[in-house]
């Protein structure tokens, strides 16, 4: 809609309240001279709106993307060897393990629903998996012994868990949280990362895969 | 802006530390290191900075690792190889992450030229035509009025 | 029944804004007052009615009906009275309703001031805020709906985030979000300027004020939010360069430019496409953050809420900067203004720098708060990008916006003299740089802290200087003191508001220097009647207690100190479990001072209180930070008042 300029565009009292002179009326305020840049700017101007379009590409891409979702650089890399003192007494070395296929699995008993989800699935795939060459193993990080003794007590779990005091197996494995567990193949390499609760489809299709490509 | 003291002297290792003598460690070190490294269950707190029981430990980490000998830097590397650089809370100057450490002043530096073209082009502008804008009487007058309001 | 009754109202209210919006749009395109009147009536019932559901959902806070969905997430009956009425605005539905209610309130405020003044840009200005309206409106009917029923009706809800138990959250959001809404009045003009094609300087003039009163709620929710911070989050800070809290400090940085720029453009008619740029960018951006805060795009601290409204966002940002830019691109032609400058060495020259660098910290917080996404796309590397690195790149960027904020205000328009130069910032330059030696001999090794300390004192010179003559020159025509001082700062209060805000932040940046360079701290376990040892205080852990409140079970540990062997006080720092949070809260202690806080978090502790693990900090100059942003929100508000009109 072609606007005219009318005089209230010039005078106006707040122009009497600044230092400055009054500028020469049509000199500042657009539409009278044409300075020579003119065909650069015709051309030009859309550039404005079109150079904000690859940030709402960005940002849809983020929109996208989980920012919870942070791969691991662990993975395919050898299972760093812990030692963890076990809630039944005796100690449990990852490297005694060699040759057969570890599911490690980080938890802590205030970590509900996840944990309180995925204990019968570990339990069952342990019972299940545990005369063919599967160990499952629990590392119980940053919580306290009594109610982490509890939560064993309370789903049955037997197979072989301890806690983490200092935090380190948790760091060396890169752990954000819990639950998180690392399917390690027969050669002690970390082979596939899995965070939040595991289900009975993901523990039987890791642990397949890891058992078929033999030792 | 300690803090980021602290980040400069993390790019230069060599003028920050030399090698710590073994047992003894600083506190300060390990705060140091601990202010670089993110608060993994946090998220956006440092491991200096965090209070969780997470942070706790990793602080714990840093100060036996540098009591074994590492070289701040070498703890560092440590947690990136578990972590990835994602831990880190400044990215590291080099490769892509350079546009993030040099974009800003490339942009100040080119909005200082575009500015200075602009004021000379401007003042040229008037200098050419110096008629366009005397110093009429009222303006003389009111530079005056703001003189004396101003007491000068 | 609450649940249903509210969902009219939001959904009767969108029908209301959309059809406002459209019907002024009309009006003025065929310039047919009714319409614009009904219009005016859209406005005043969506008023009405986003406050009425605002209302009723209070109402359903204070009455536990957990019936609707949004009570039952956000309290339980162990929320304390207070907690419940801003439980309102714990969670992402609620803080729309907010948000909805601030932009109605500026709408109708719009309607009561321009009706019948701003003839030619009022109805675009109603059509552009009813639009805006619109659309937060159909987030709180369809993705976030704060209304929905929750069947069946459970017994108890799950409670408030126990982070948002402080006062600080009662005032936080709402300052924040009156200034992120604040700021739709200029851009709303601005549109109305760009639509209507009357792209001079009246549409800034209008708002001046809106903005300075925008600017001021966005400082206010900054501060109070950097307090909050620094009293509930217990990591022993103001500001974390988290990314919400860059969302709104972005605004912020812009729209401090505009403020600026305006100035410029009032007195030399150049700036146009620049001002309107700015104004643009600092709506979009406090979209952006909405869209940040409330997104999850971005993982935070402080993203208490996540959920499928990115989409909606993101389409109403590409909306708005699409349609704005777009319609700058088609008025290009008014724009352009023929720049003219008298000298390189003027005050226009600086206020240009002001804003170059004001724009570049927003720029940097900016690109630094995407760069994780952008690492990603690209490279498929997550990477980080904290305090550390905001920390260090902004540090020239401050350091040289607040040596501008001593040149701007007193170098002379057009043209600086010799002359003007020599009387005005001879003193000022002298002042730092005495201030800067006598620091060293106090023993100030630190050579930022250093820089910014003569910086500050050179400032500080400036106005001092400023405010000196000016009263000088009223006494000499024969006021006393404290009226001429007086008289300055009401007659020409948005200079000396200015200034007072200038000051204001002088201080703050004081706080700022001081805390990151002087502050100290300590992490020790300590066995019941050990003790340490922190400058000069002594720290002894007494022991623990553990109490059951409303709605947490908290640990308190007892601390006895001293300052240089006097016994000073009792402090008693917590640790709060909630049973809908899965690890404790800290509830920190500290003792405030002007030159220095004891700050002390608890950390882990022995269950029979035989020993604790406790975190000290002697922040120094912290109080500075809140002083200094109590002074500067009071230059806002002198700034704010009429001008006099001079004779």
């Amino acid at each position: 809609m072609p606007a005219q300029r009318t005089p209230t565009d010039v005078d106006s009292d707040a122009f009497e309240r600044g230092l400055g002179p009054r500028n020469p009326p049509g000199g500042g305020l657009g539409g009278g001279a044409k300075p020579p840049s003119e065909g650069i700017w015709r051309r030009g101007k859309w550039a404005i709106p079109l150079s904000i379009i690859p940030l709402l590409v960005l940002l849809a891409y983020g929109f996208w993307t989980d920012p919870r979702a942070i791969p691991s650089p662990l993975v395919g890399k050898p299972a760093a060897p812990f030692s963890v003192a076990l809630f039944d007494g005796g100690r449990l070395h990852l490297g005694d393990l060699k040759g057969k296929v570890v599911v490690l699995n980080f938890w802590a008993s205030w970590c509900y629903p996840a944990c309180y989800e995925e204990a019968p699935v570990l339990e069952r795939g342990w019972q299940t998996w545990k005369d063919r060459d599967v160990v499952v193993v629990g590392v119980d990080i940053q919580d306290t012994e009594e109610p982490a003794r509890k939560f064993l007590k309370q789903f049955s779990i037997t197979f072989p868990n301890g806690p983490d005091p200092t935090g380190k197996i948790s760091v060396d494995y890169g752990v954000y949280g819990v639950p998180e567990t690392f399917f390690i193949d027969r050669a002690g390499r970390i082979r596939k990362k899995h965070v939040g609760a595991v289900t009975d489809d993901v523990f039987m299709r890791e642990v397949a895969r890891l058992l078929k490509e033999g030792s | 802006m300690r803090r980021a003291a602290l980040a400069l002297a993390l790019l230069l290792p060599v003028l920050a530390w030399g090698a710590p003598p073994p047992g003894a460690v600083n506190e300060e070190t390990v705060r140091q290191i601990a202010a670089q490294l993110r608060c993994v269950v946090c998220q956006n707190l440092s491991v200096a900075d965090s209070p969780s029981e997470m942070a706790n430990q990793m602080r714990g980490i840093i100060r036996e690792r540098l009591q074994g000998g590492d070289t701040p830097d070498q703890v560092m590397a440590y947690f990136v190889e578990k972590y990835g650089e994602w831990i880190l809370l400044s990215p590291r100057p080099r490769g892509f992450n350079l546009l993030v450490w040099t974009l800003p002043f490339a942009g100040i530096g080119g909005g200082l030229l575009v500015i200075l073209m602009l004021t000379r082009r401007w003042s040229r502008r008037t200098r050419e035509r110096p008629v366009a804008e005397p110093v009429d009487p009222a303006t003389r007058e009111r530079i005056r009025r703001e003189m004396t309001e101003l007491g000068q | 029944m609450t649940a249903e009754i509210g969902y009219a109202m939001t959904a009767v209210a969108l029908g209301l804004a959309l059809y406002g919006s459209a019907a002024c749009a009309i009006g003025a395109r065929t310039n047919r007052p009714v319409l614009i009147q009904s219009a005016q009536h859209a406005a005043i019932g969506t008023f009405v009615l986003i406050v009425a559901a605002m209302l009723l959902l209070v109402y359903a806070f204070l009455t536990f009906d957990f019936s609707v969905r949004y009570v039952a997430i956000n309290t339980n009956r162990g929320t304390p009275f207070y907690y419940r009425i801003t439980a309102l605005w714990g969670a992402l539905e609620g803080s729309i309703i907010l948000w909805s209610a601030m932009l109605s309130l500026y709408t109708l405020l719009i309607i009561v001031r321009y009706r019948s003044r701003q003839a030619e840009f009022y109805p675009w200005v109603l059509s552009v805020m009813l639009g805006i309206l619109t659309f937060f409106l159909l987030v709180m009917t369809i993705p976030a709906p704060p209304f929905e029923r929750l069947a069946p009706i459970p017994p108890d809800g799950r409670g408030l985030n126990p982070l948002l138990e402080d006062t600080g959250m009662i005032t936080h959001p709402v300052a924040l979000y009156l200034g992120f809404t604040g700021f739709t009045v200029p851009f709303a003009f601005a549109m109305a300027a760009l639509i209507t094609g009357r792209t001079g300087d009246e549409w800034m003039r209008v708002t001046r004020r809106w903005t300075i009163v925008a600017w001021y709620f966005l400082s206010l929710g900054l501060l109070i939010g950097g307090w909050w911070s620094y009293h509930v989050l217990g990591w022993g800070g103001y500001w974390a360069w988290d990314p919400v809290e860059n969302a709104a400090f972005m605004p912020w940085l812009t729209g401090t430019a505009f403020l600026h720029s305006v100035m410029i453009q009032e007195r030399r008619h150049i700036l146009k496409l620049w001002n309107l740029t700015l104004i643009i960018l600092t709506f979009g951006l406090t979209i952006f953050g909405t869209f940040l805060t409330r997104s999850g795009i971005l993982s935070s601290v402080h993203s208490f809420t996540q959920g499928s409204i990115g989409a909606f966002f993101l389409g109403f940002i590409a909306l708005v900067l699409l349609g704005a830019f777009g319609l700058v691109a088609a008025r290009g032609d008014r724009l352009r203004a023929e720049g003219k400058l008298d000298s390189i060495v003027s005050r226009e020259s600086a206020f240009l720098l002001n804003n170059l660098f004001l724009v570049a910290a927003a720029f940097t917080v900016f690109f630094g708060t995407i760069f994780p996404l952008l690492s990603e796309a690209i490279r498929g590397v997550k990477v980080s990008v904290g305090a550390p690195f905001f920390n260090l790149v902004n540090i020239p960027i401050f350091l040289a916006l607040i040596f501008l904020m001593g040149v701007g205000p007193l170098i002379a328009w057009r043209r600086a003299s010799r002359d003007n130069l020599r009387r005005n910032f001879l003193a000022p330059v002298g002042a730092g740089i005495l201030a800067a030696g006598v620091f060293r001999l106090l023993g100030v090794a630190n050579a930022l802290a250093l820089t910014c300390l003569s910086l500050v004192v050179f400032v500080a010179a400036t106005i001092v200087l400023d405010f000196y003559r000016a009263t000088g020159a009223r006494l000499r025509t024969g006021e006393r003191l404290l009226p001429a001082m007086g008289g300055l700062l009401m007659r020409q209060n948005r200079r000396y508001g200015g200034f007072v805000v200038h000051l204001g932040i002088l201080v703050v940046a004081l706080g700022v220097t001081g805390s990151q360079a002087w502050s100290i701290q300590t992490e020790t376990t300590l066995r019941r009647g050990e003790a340490l040892q922190i400058g000069q205080y002594n720290v002894r852990f007494d022991g623990l207690a553990a109490s059951e409140e409303s709605n947490h079970f908290k640990v308190t540990g007892t601390f006895t100190v001293a300052n240089n062997g006097r016994a000073l006080a009792v402090m008693t720092p917590a640790k709060k479990f909630y049973p809908q949070e899965q690890t404790p809260i800290a509830a920190v202690d500290y003792l405030m001072g002007l030159r220095e806080d004891l700050y002390l978090v608890l950390g882990d502790f022995a269950r029979d209180g035989s020993q604790a693990t406790v975190k000290v900090q002697l922040n120094r100059f912290v109080t500075l930070i809140w002083i200094g942003g109590f002074i500067l929100t009071l230059g806002a508000a002198l700034a704010i008042l009429p001008e006099p009109r001079k004779t």
